[in-house]
């Protein structure tokens, strides 16, 4: 008796919304970064789980998720390079402080 | 005895499953945004070890290689960088609190109750081919050489991208 498919499914998809809950909620910056990452493992969760199960080559689903894994770290470091940027600037890593488009 | 064994890696699984639950809570819910960067690799490694009861061992190793290893320093070196990490004063959420955590809630159960009725064409996993690096080096090399290229140039303007934000204004 092994975890059938809809658990994998069900637990991606609570972690997916706990992602969105952190990105629409937090205020820090760097927070909401994270939280988009635990979006992005949701979803590699949610494609691997079902290249296994419903694809009969299962590495259609894993390269995939290499390729999401990959652009998941290049939207991180850009992101963290523009929080330090603006911190070097405007002193404030909160988003709801960040509300003039030019200072 | 086989029955005994296959329920103890389920057991597993969903022992995993809920621990990756709760650090993925921490991540949004902890104060202390040091904890919660810590709390996040713990659900990256939670996610890793879903991926090898999954059977996606190779994969497994590049998400703690690659996610653990050099996104969570990026991350750390960030959060020390700026410096904000934890003021007992300011408020870490802002006003959309509740509705937020209403519409998630609801965007859930919704999700978890289609999915749980939908019919998906499972068939036995044990009929597939068993994946490994080198299928894996295979068909990135062969049949999806393209995205294989084009994530490359990705990329490089990523790290010109971030190494040209960040650098100081040289006056």
């Amino acid at each position: 008796m092994s975890v059938p498919l809809e658990h994998y499914l069900a637990f991606a998809a609570v972690i997916f919304a706990i992602g969105v809950y952190g990105v629409l909620v937090r205020r820090n910056v760097i927070a909401i970064l994270i939280s988009i990452e635990l979006i992005l493992n949701a979803v590699n969760v949610n494609l691997i789980a079902f290249s296994r199960f419903t694809s009969v080559s299962a590495e259609t689903g894993q390269i995939f998720a290499v390729f999401i894994i990959t652009m998941a770290a290049a939207a991180v470091a850009v992101g963290l390079a523009i929080v330090i940027a603006l911190y070097r600037i405007r002193k404030t890593v909160y988003a709801d402080e960040i509300n003039l488009l030019k200072w | 005895m086989d029955q005994g064994l296959l329920n103890l890696a389920a057991i597993a699984t969903y022992l995993i499953m809920g621990l990756g639950v709760v650090a993925a809570l921490g991540v949004v819910l902890l104060r202390n945004l040091f904890h919660a960067a810590l709390s996040l690799a713990a659900l990256l490694v939670a996610t890793a070890a879903i991926f090898i009861t999954l059977q996606a061992d190779f994969l497994a190793m590049v998400q703690i290689l690659i996610y653990v290893g050099a996104v969570m320093t990026l991350i750390i070196f960030a959060i020390m960088l700026t410096g904000q990490i934890a003021t007992q004063q300011v408020t870490q959420n802002n006003k959309q609190s509740f509705i937020a955590f209403a519409a998630m809630i609801f965007f859930s159960v919704v999700l978890i109750f289609i999915l749980f009725q939908t019919p998906w064409p499972v068939h036995d996993p044990a009929m597939n081919d068993p994946v490994t690096a080198a299928t894996l080096g295979k068909s990135l090399l062969g049949e999806y050489v393209f995205p294989f290229e084009i994530i490359s140039v990705i990329l490089i303007a990523a790290m010109i991208g971030a190494v040209t934000i960040a650098k100081k204004d040289s006056e």
